[in-house]
């Protein structure tokens, strides 16, 4: 399963020569909502998301040129506050009110997943779409570990989470709202309670199954105006069991397998649970150029028989420029597992290429699985603008199917690493050994040896080869 | 190096190392074994130190007091283990699950080449159980692991019980960098092969199991644990693994560190001693000599070793519980391993700092490659002698005039592996190998290699045929079949040379023919022995102390009934049995003859197993090998 998403960042070149406009155009106000999901292991997922959209008068030039469009990996990064504090400020209330007063690191950080995002994007304004806007959103996805954080119990606040409850709205915020995830919630309130008990519910299709939401609308005066605080808690009457969470319908798995410093393979396991559907998957793997792949080891195999892509996209990398990239457009039989594996070789890098620390191995970036998977439930199309903002995390592109876009784990691969630990006293043993061995081993195999004969030959001999060397022949 | 290149030089040298060869051979076989003998003293040996510095100066502290828990986990789990008779394997993964770990199993089977007598198993199916801890905010792309392998005669509940509660002491913390895999295997090895050839996705043995579902990355180190009692008086550390590979030293001094700190006693084979009096270092050698026969028999010593060819670094820990006062709970336990992990996750590369090749004469010394590798040299330096003299008086056959005594050498090795191509004396002494030797050396060589590839074929492929036709099992007939080829090895080569090389047999030299067989075998001997001290010092050195005196000595003239005994004392399995005698010596548990023929014959049959199941390659090594190379020398003493 893809555990954690690393921080992909998709620069989009959308922009004419014209550049920026210079004077900042007025702010549209902004819409933030926080949803809480909890899990069926007993973790609590909070996703925040911030909306901001200007006016402005950048005018996209046409289509996107794919000239300028640029995919771009870093498989590994250190998630810490240094993340938080930048991303913060781009907030309109910073952390002083409304929902973004829950946003304090040393919580944040305690999590078992945490995943920051910045996405911009340009919206048409009108049908016709001769003038758009620009469209920043920011999102924060956290899962609470309840084994940490609740002390085994599966119950949750606000406070327990957040050590902070809501106070204000954000006096810049058009909407703000917390929807909480009571699907399993039931008119007899047997398996859960939340509390304050919720004014208004919301119901939609969320990734192919029906979901029921508690809202809690802080613009709303009576939410806030009892206590001057909001703490959301939600109480279980009957803990869920301690099974296996239900598996997603596609899901997938990347490893290295084989052993030793030369050859391995990559493999991906990508699973379709789904019982009677099949469907396709788009798979984009970039591969640095130290792992040489093989592309006639590729192979993929569903169900014990060969699959073969209906889409292939290969560009070989070049050595010390560009990665290799590999896209292709698979077809996922129903109730499967298809594995996709190629076979590559390790190269030997230059010595002043290892990184710092060369033994911890070198990173590969997670693969990209997109795909329409088909929904339990069919879907209504819904107004964007009117349906909350996690509703647009999940694009439905029919009633039938819905978007889904997985990363997989990153590796990591150990490359052939010469001893760095005294490079010094190693260059110079071999370079002395070479030149000594070299030298003498040579000497030895090129010169012929004779041994002298003692000088017997007389006059004769020796008149004799007087008149040779006059003659220029070799004397005898 | 004008030495070499002068002519004149070079035969005064020559003359020299010929001359004085028998001296010369005695000389460098002494120095090689006291050499040996007097690594244990300190020049030699030096006292462990923390090379990596993630593991060196940061301070952990253990909180690990789940002792109670650990005790209810495994009488829980033996009392599963005793109604169901097989791992319990539901059981395990509502534990694992409760305590909030990611739980798979995974399903295994393999049938033996044949039944497996001491372990009584020849259709092995079981199931692996395994749950990963998944560190916060990681995308798991390293792992650690800590394993118990269950077998049938070690139930080690008492391990799998500490596991559990380590598990859930573990699930609580909040700084785990890398995800830490839980791993109970069944049927011990076997077991955690599946395992390690699923996780990794290669099939090395021909081992059917089920893929895995669940993955933490590259695995960073590993330990393996076995304790079968609630308190121990020490705890035995294992490293020696698959085909004499050994972990990372630095995995050694982590654990033998936190043992001094936890006051856990922690030994290495025998009880620490004191080593400034004379004791210490007798028993330092009798660790020495324990650990160079366990390297050398290339088995696995604990679950760890398999890990080993994956470049996971493992060790095994065993609690000992013997008549002593002074005994620890599995807290003391708990508290050491928790140490050892959470040093391990502070790790930044893969253990590569100190050193990977050693000799342990205790717990706290070791003697690095450096250090003994002049032993084995010594050993070796033997047969080059002997190789140059041979050599040079081969070519004094050549040429009886003398006046081409030029064919002087530097040294028997480069003329041996010079270039054809080059002039004068190397062409001259091949010319003179191929003139004389090659014809009459054929046959031997090919009937020599031919016994060996039986040997190694044959017992296997044989078993069933061997069981209808004489009334024993199959694993009897394999180790009965497995001797009579040896034995039968013994009568056959001196027999069919005859004929061959009675054509060559020139009046002016008749013992040119079993100075070239000697030669060939003496080359053949010295190489493999050098390669096999390159990759497992314990096993070059231990075959180099018995074969290399009798393959110097060995020639058809002489005392030949005396270098006859000699040459069947030395030869490879009078080694294994001879290395079984001195085993069960140095534990203070001799054996009588008649156990230790019983233990010579299992040894076999589990070395002819572990090379089936697991990879080993000590059999392959000596059938098809030395014992070919040995037979050569036979081959030579009975040339008539």
């Amino acid at each position: 399963m893809a555990a954690a998403m690393p921080l992909a960042l998709l620069v989009l070149l959308l922009l004419g020569p014209r550049g920026w406009c210079l004077a900042e155009p007025p702010r549209d106000s902004l819409r933030e909502e926080l949803v809480i999901t909890p899990l069926p292991s007993g973790d609590v997922a909070a996703t925040f998301q911030f909306r901001t959209r200007w006016d402005s008068e950048l005018q996209r030039e046409g289509d996107t040129d794919h000239y300028f469009l640029r995919y771009a990996v870093l498989p590994r990064e250190v998630v810490c506050t240094e993340n938080l504090t930048p991303w913060k400020k781009l907030l309109p209330c910073s952390s002083k009110a409304g929902l973004s007063v829950l946003l304090k690191a040393d919580r944040l950080f305690h999590t078992s997943y945490h995943s920051q995002a910045v996405h911009i994007r340009p919206v048409c304004r009108n049908a016709r779409c001769t003038s758009i806007s620009w469209e920043l959103r920011q999102t924060l996805s956290v899962v609470f570990d309840a084994f940490i954080t609740g002390q085994g119990k599966k119950d949750w606040s606000l406070f327990r989470m957040f050590s902070r409850t809501l106070t204000e709205p954000c006096p810049l915020a058009s909407e703000s709202r917390v929807y909480v995830d009571i699907t399993t919630y039931n008119q007899d309130n047997e398996t859960l309670e939340v509390n304050p008990p919720p004014t208004t519910t919301y119901q939609d299709i969320i990734l192919g199954t029906r979901k029921t939401y508690a809202i809690y609308d802080l613009l709303d005066t009576a939410m806030i105006n009892k206590s001057r605080n909001l703490n959301i808690q939600l109480k279980w009457k009957r803990p869920p069991e301690n099974e296996a969470p239900p598996v997603p319908f596609l899901h997938a798995q990347r490893y290295v397998s084989g052993y030793g410093l030369q050859k391995g393979e990559l493999s991906t396991l990508l699973y379709n649970t789904h019982p009677y559907r099949a469907f396709p998957v788009l798979l984009l793997d970039t591969v640095p150029w130290y792992l040489r792949l093989y592309v006639h080891t590729l192979t993929i195999t569903s169900k014990g028989k060969e699959n073969k892509p209906s889409y292939i996209h290969y560009q070989p990398a070049q050595d010390r420029l560009q990665p290799h990239l590999l896209e292709m457009l698979i077809q996922l039989p129903a109730n499967s597992v298809t594995k996709v594996s190629i076979q590559f070789e390790r190269a030997l890098l230059k010595w002043t290429e290892y990184t710092p620390d060369p033994n911890h191995g070198f990173y590969v970036s997670p693969s990209v699985l997109s795909a329409l998977v088909p929904s339990v439930v069919a879907a209504k199309p819904v107004d964007w603008e009117e349906s909350p903002l996690f509703n647009s995390l999940f694009p439905v592109s029919d009633g039938s199917n819905y978007f889904v876009r997985l990363y997989t784990e990153p590796l990591l691969v150990n490359l052939p690493t010469p001893d760095f630990s005294m490079p010094y006293n190693v260059i110079c043993l071999t370079c002395t050994v070479v030149a000594v061995c070299y030298g003498s081993f040579y000497n030895l195999l090129t010169r012929t040896f004779h041994i002298e004969e003692p000088r017997t030959g007389g006059l004769a001999k020796r008149l004799a080869n007087l008149i040779r060397r006059a003659r220029g022949v070799p004397p005898l | 190096m004008g030495l070499l290149s002068d002519p004149v030089r070079r035969r005064a040298l020559a003359r020299l190392v010929l001359r004085l060869n028998a001296p010369l051979c005695v000389l460098s076989y002494v120095a090689g074994i006291a050499w040996f003998l007097a690594l244990v003293f300190p020049p030699l040996t030096q006292r462990t130190y923390m090379s990596e510095n993630a593991m060196g100066s940061t301070m952990v502290e253990e909180q690990f007091a789940g002792g109670d828990r650990a005790r209810a986990f495994a009488r829980d789990f033996a009392a599963h283990r005793k109604k169901s008779g097989a791992l319990p394997v539901a059981w395990l993964e509502r534990t694992m699950r409760s305590v909030g770990l990611e739980v798979y199993t995974q399903s295994f089977s393999r049938k033996l080449p044949f039944p497996d007598e001491t372990h009584e198993r020849y259709m092995v199916s079981g199931t692996n159980v395994y749950g990963i801890l998944r560190a916060p905010r990681a995308a798991s792309t390293e792992s650690l692991v800590l394993t118990v392998p269950c077998g049938s005669d070690s139930t080690n509940s008492q391990a799998v019980g500490l596991l559990l509660a380590l598990a859930a002491h573990f699930r609580g913390q909040i700084y785990w960098a890398k995800d830490i895999i839980f791993l109970v295997t069944e049927h011990d090895l076997l077991g955690t092969e599946a395992w390690l050839e699923a996780y990794h996705d290669v099939n090395v043995t021909g081992m059917q199991s089920s893929p895995l579902q669940g993955r933490a990355g590259a695995i960073q180190a590993a330990v393996a644990l076995e304790l079968s009692s609630d308190v121990v008086t020490s705890l035995d550390v294992a490293v020696e693994g698959l085909n004499g590979q050994l972990p990372n030293l630095d995995l050694l001094n982590l654990f033998q560190t936190f043992c001094q700190k936890g006051a856990c006693c922690a030994r290495f084979r025998l009880q620490p001693q004191d080593w400034t009096s004379l004791d210490g270092p007798l028993q330092g050698l009798q660790t020495l000599l324990l650990m160079v026969l366990r390297q050398a028999s290339g088995r696995p010593h604990g679950s760890h070793g398999l890990f080993l060819r994956y470049r996971v670094e493992a060790l095994t820990l065993r609690g000992i519980n013997s008549f002593r006062q002074y005994k620890y709970d599995l807290v003391a336990v708990g508290k050491a391993l928790e140490g050892m992990f959470r040093k391990l996750n502070h790790l930044l590369e893969r253990l590569h700092q100190s050193f990977f090749l050693y000799l342990l004469p205790a717990l706290s010394r070791f003697v690095s490659i450096g250090l003994y590798m002049p032993a084995a040299g010594f050993l070796l330096l033997v047969l080059g002698l002997k190789i140059s003299s041979l050599h040079e008086a081969e070519v004094g056959l050549e040429e009886p005039g003398g006046v081409g005594f030029q064919g002087l050498t530097a040294g028997g090795m480069v003329v041996v592996f010079g270039d054809p191509l080059a002039p004068g004396p190397i062409s001259k002494s091949l010319c003179a190998l191929q003139g004389v030797g090659l014809a009459s050396l054929v046959a031997p060589l090919l009937i020599s290699q031919a016994m060996g590839l039986a040997l190694y074929v044959l017992p296997v492929l044989g078993q069933h045929v061997a069981t209808q036709h004489f009334p024993v099992a199959e694993a009897e007939a394999v180790v009965l079949t497995l001797l009579a080829i040896y034995a039968a090895g013994l009568a056959l080569p001196h027999n069919t040379h005859r004929p061959l090389s009675c054509r060559v047999v020139s009046t002016q030299a008749p013992d040119r023919g079993w100075m070239a067989l000697k030669l060939v075998a003496l080359i053949y001997l010295a190489l493999q022995l050098g390669c096999i001290a390159l990759t497992n010092f314990s096993l070059g050195f231990l075959l180099a102390t018995t074969m290399v005196p009798a393959a110097a000595l060995a020639k058809p003239h002489g005392p030949r009934t005396l270098y006859a005994a000699l040459l069947v004392l030395t030869s490879p399995a009078a080694t294994l049995l001879g290395s079984l005698f001195l085993w069960r010596e140095l534990q203070e548990a001799p054996l009588s003859l008649a156990e230790g023929w019983q233990l010579f014959l299992a040894a076999l049959a589990q070395g002819v197993l572990e090379h089936h199941t697991y990879g080993a390659l000590l059999f392959p090594l000596l059938s098809l090998g030395l014992y070919p190379c040995w037979l050569l020398f036979w081959n030579v003493l009975f040339w008539k």
